[in-house]
This record gives C-alpha cells, structure tokens and sequence, in this order.
C-alpha cells in the first residue's frame, strides 16, 4: 500500500537552530532517505518553502480568489512529504517514526485511495 | 431418549460450544477471512450449520476446527452469491478457496496468536481509545452492542458507529492482524493494557448511578486481564491484573449501601475481599521480581501495601512513599505527585506534604481537579488552618458533579462549621 507522510514542523523553532545543528539535521534526512530508497519504499519526497511562501487559491461561482498564507495558521506548518510503499500501516507507521522531525514535530501518515479495489 | 430430548441435548452442546469457543473461532476466521464483518457472518453461518447437522451427523470431535472451516467454506458461498453484483468479490472467493486448507493452522498455538492478533488489532494505538473499547468488548469478549451502549451510558446507534469506524480505519489503512514484533511489543501493549484498564475505570470509578452494570464492566475487564495473561506473561501485565484485582477487592465497602462514598480509612476492612487480595498481592510479587516492571505494577504494589494493613494506622507509609518516588520518576505526572505529598503528610506530619500541594497548584497543574483541592483541604484542616481548609473543600465542591464526591465534601465542610 502506498502511504502519504506528510511532516509538520514548527518553521520558528527551525529557524532558530544554530548553524550546526541545522546542518546535523539535515544530514539526517539526507540518510533517512537514502536509507528508504535502499530498502524500496521510497516512492518520492520533498521539502517545500516556508508558509510565507504559500498561496491559497478559491474557485467561487466561477471567479479565481487568491490569497496570501496558508490554508490555516497552525502552530506546525507542512514542510514536506515523503510518499512510500509500505507493507502495511505497522511498516509505515515504523519508517515515519524514523523521519528527523518525528522527534521534534509531528509526522500525519494517510494512506492513498487506491481506485483500482473499488470503492 | 426422544429425538426431541435428543435435539435439546444437542442444543446445549452448541450453546456450550458457543459460549467457550467462539471468540476463539472468530479471532481464527478473521485470519484466514482478513475481514471482520466476514468473519461474523462466517461465525454466524458456522453456528447456525452446527445446530442443523449435529443432531443427524454428531458433535465433532474437534468442535473448533469443524466450526472454522465450516465458516470459512460458507463465507466463500457468500462472496460468490454477492459476486454477481461484483465482480471483485468473485476474485476474492477464488483467491481464498485456492489457499491451503486452514487445518493446518488450527494448532493451539496458532490459535492462541490469533486471540493476540485479535487484541493487538482491536486496541491499535491508531484507534481513538472508545473505538478501541467498544471493539474489544464487541470482539475479544463478545457482549453485544447493546450491552457495551448500555454500560457506557450510550445509545447503541452511538456505539455501533464508533464499531463501524473503527472497523473502517482498520481495513482503509492497513492496520494488519498480526502480534507486534518485540521492538514493537512495549508501545503497543501499552494501548492494550490502558484498553482494558479504560474499562476496568468506568465500571469501578464513575458515579454510583447504574451500580450492577458497572461492576460487570470492571469484571469484564478482570477477564479480559486474566486471558492477556495467559496469552502474554509480560510483567506490566501481571501488574494490571493485579492492580484491577486489588481495587475490586475493596469495592463492597467503597460505597455505602444508600451510595455514599467512603474513603480508605474509614472502610470496613474485614470486608475486603481476601482472595482477591492474595491473588493480587502474588501477581505484584512475581512482577516487581522481574525487574522489567513499569507504573502498572508499582500502582499494584501501592494498592498491595494498603491491602495488607489491616487497619489505616498500621499502613507502611515510608513504603508507599518510597514507591510514589520510583514511580513518579517512572512516570512522572502532577497526579503522581499529588498522591507522593499526601504519602508525605501521612509519613511525616500535614507540614511535609502541603508545600507540595502547593506548588503544584503554584505550577497551574491540577488547577481543575477536586482531589487537590479536598487533599489540601484535608491538611489544612489536620493544622487547624480552619478558614484555609474550608475555602479549599469549597473550591473541590465547585469541580465535581459526581453525587457521591460532593455529598463528603459537603459533611467535611459542615464538619468544620461544628
């Protein structure tokens, strides 16, 4: 099954990391993914830019509403994703447990709807 | 012997069968089925088929298997019969015909891991703690929906959506039938464990209202600690089973008979429930010996060392003080810490435990809860700080709603006007 973990930082507490424990951070994810591509359940993942940069679009009767910010002003914000294939929830619940920011922030796992069952 | 006599025997056997069996069987076909409402169905169809061909045919000699794959053949006939309709069904149906037959399986021991598969499912930590327990009252232990409603002062439509979502989460996301790894094992016992301690707690600690239905939940909880044990003798099972056993041991004397609450040392101590104690007291024993013990097992012991006294004045404080500290550095919590000044005052004078109180309550913890209050009160009042105590035993009335709670501290607080 493939399973969306999306991860929630607190993008200040990031900010406000020294120099070197931000690099040790990244170092990190950099052997977290290498380690998930090794073991086949990485599908994709990526970092995203910082709430300031997000854009939130409506479509109303027709007319385009585009605003400043994100969905919703959260204490953690979404800064990535990994998508994986998992055997299970257990196994996908174990390598979303190993994600850096699990230990600092909070890691939501959802599987993907698969249309190919039936719903 | 008539053939109708003969049809009432077998009857019973089923229902015997039934009542011994069947939670086993359904933990097995949810296996091979890999879908609770199939199973069920299967469950059912088995039990019906028995009642029809055990008079003619005889009881099986191994009732158990016979039910299995009896369920399993009539729930392939089902998903082909729905298969008309859709056709994925029909994959599925050849899918399951085409596995081994499941008599190799149906061993003891695969059958005991498929209660703990069972289990482990039911109280997965990705399940809200009420989906939990109503599908462990519904699956492991087998009441019936209304039963689990009526217990948990709900309506059965309540209660069976929380099944059916619960149900659902496990099927969308997931969640397998399988006994976690032991990498895995301490975490996800640990939702098994507050599972059945939930239950344990709503028939043992909420209002004296529906008293009879209550103890049956702490009772099912009891049974359900019991089976855990067999399955999995883990220490903090042990200490669960143990701390559920000692509290239940005190439950005739905890209220009084028109529902009044009565407190640990004012209770009639030779009413306390012996056995229950000694079978308490040997689990704690047997777990604080395995030096893997957690916050279970020391809340048992506490109960232990209040069991053992047989009057409050001959209670070993200085033990109980020295558990609350290993607890609370176990797991620490402000109610841990309330329970270790109250076991200060009792060991060394009001004057040890109430500047703990306070800084709790200094910390903005418990600031809502009624025994930090009416256990300040308590010390207050033993000082002789009448106004202090008064105004503390006020502020624990204002946070509880339970009868029985306010009705004490309404005689503790007349006491003081006296």
């Amino acid at each position: 099954m493939k399973y969306l973990c999306l991860i929630y930082d607190d993008e200040k507490q990031l900010a406000a990391m020294a120099k070197q424990d931000s690099d040790g951070f990244m170092g990190e994810y950099s052997a977290f993914t290498e380690g998930i591509r090794k073991s086949g359940h990485y599908v994709a993942g990526e970092a995203l830019q910082g709430t300031n940069s997000a854009t939130s679009v409506r479509v109303r009767g027709g007319k385009i509403a585009t605003t400043d910010g994100p969905f919703a002003e959260t204490k953690e914000q979404l800064g990535g994703f990994y998508l994986i294939e998992a055997r299970d929830l257990n196994d996908a619940i174990a390598i979303a447990a190993r994600i850096p920011s699990a230990k600092i922030g909070t890691v939501e796992v959802r599987p993907v709807l698969d249309y190919s069952q039936g719903m | 012997m008539g053939s109708e006599d003969a049809e009432a025997a077998v009857r019973a056997v089923v229902e015997a069968v039934y009542r011994t069996e069947s939670r086993r069987v359904l933990a097995t076909l949810i296996r091979l089925l890999r879908d609770f409402d199939l199973a069920e169905e299967a469950l059912h169809d088995a039990f019906l088929a028995a009642v029809e061909r055990w008079p003619q045919g005889g009881v099986p000699s191994n009732p158990r298997a016979w039910l299995v794959s009896t369920g399993r053949f009539k729930a392939i006939d089902r998903l082909r019969r729905r298969a008309r309709f859709d056709t994925s069904l029909g994959e599925l149906a050849y899918r399951l015909e085409s596995e081994p037959s499941p008599t190799d399986s149906m061993a003891d021991a695969a059958v005991e891991d498929d209660r703990l598969r069972l289990i482990f499912t039911c109280c997965h930590p990705a399940l809200r703690p009420e989906g939990r327990i109503a599908l462990t009252l519904r699956e492991v232990c087998g009441l019936t929906t209304e039963a689990i409603a009526h217990a948990f002062l709900t309506t059965p439509t309540t209660l069976a959506q929380r099944i059916v979502r619960a149900k659902s989460k496990i099927r969308d996301t997931g969640i397998p039938y399988q006994v976690p790894t032991r990498a895995e094992l301490s975490e996800r016992l640990e939702a098994v464990l507050h599972t059945v301690y939930l239950v344990f707690n709503e028939g043992y600690f909420a209002s004296s209202g529906a008293t009879l239905t209550r103890s049956e939940l702490s009772l099912e909880a009891i049974r359900l600690g019991r089976l855990l044990l067999d399955l999995l003798p883990e220490p903090e099972v042990m200490g669960l089973l143990a701390l559920m056993l000692l509290h239940e041991s005190r439950r005739a004397t905890r209220v009084t008979a028109d529902g009044e609450l009565v407190l640990l040392d004012e209770q009639d101590r030779t009413l306390w429930d012996r056995e229950r104690i000694l079978e308490g007291s040997r689990l704690v024993e047997q777990a604080l010996r395995s030096r893997a013990f957690g916050p279970y097992t020391l809340q048992a012991a506490i109960a232990a060392v209040h069991a053992e006294a047989a009057t409050p004045q001959e209670t070993d404080w200085a033990q109980i003080v020295g558990l609350y500290e290993v607890l609370q550095r176990a797991d620490p919590s402000p109610v841990v810490e309330l329970n270790l000044a109250v076991a200060l005052a009792m060991r060394d004078g009001p004057l040890a435990g109430l500047p703990r109180i306070d800084a709790i309550l200094a910390r903005g913890e418990l600031l809502d809860y009624h025994m930090a209050y009416s256990a300040r009160a308590d010390l207050c009042r033993r000082l002789g700080r009448s106004e202090d105590a008064r105004a503390a035993y006020a502020r624990a009335l204002e946070l509880t709603t339970l009868g029985p709670e306010r009705r004490f501290l309404e005689r503790r607080l007349a006491a003081l006007e006296s």
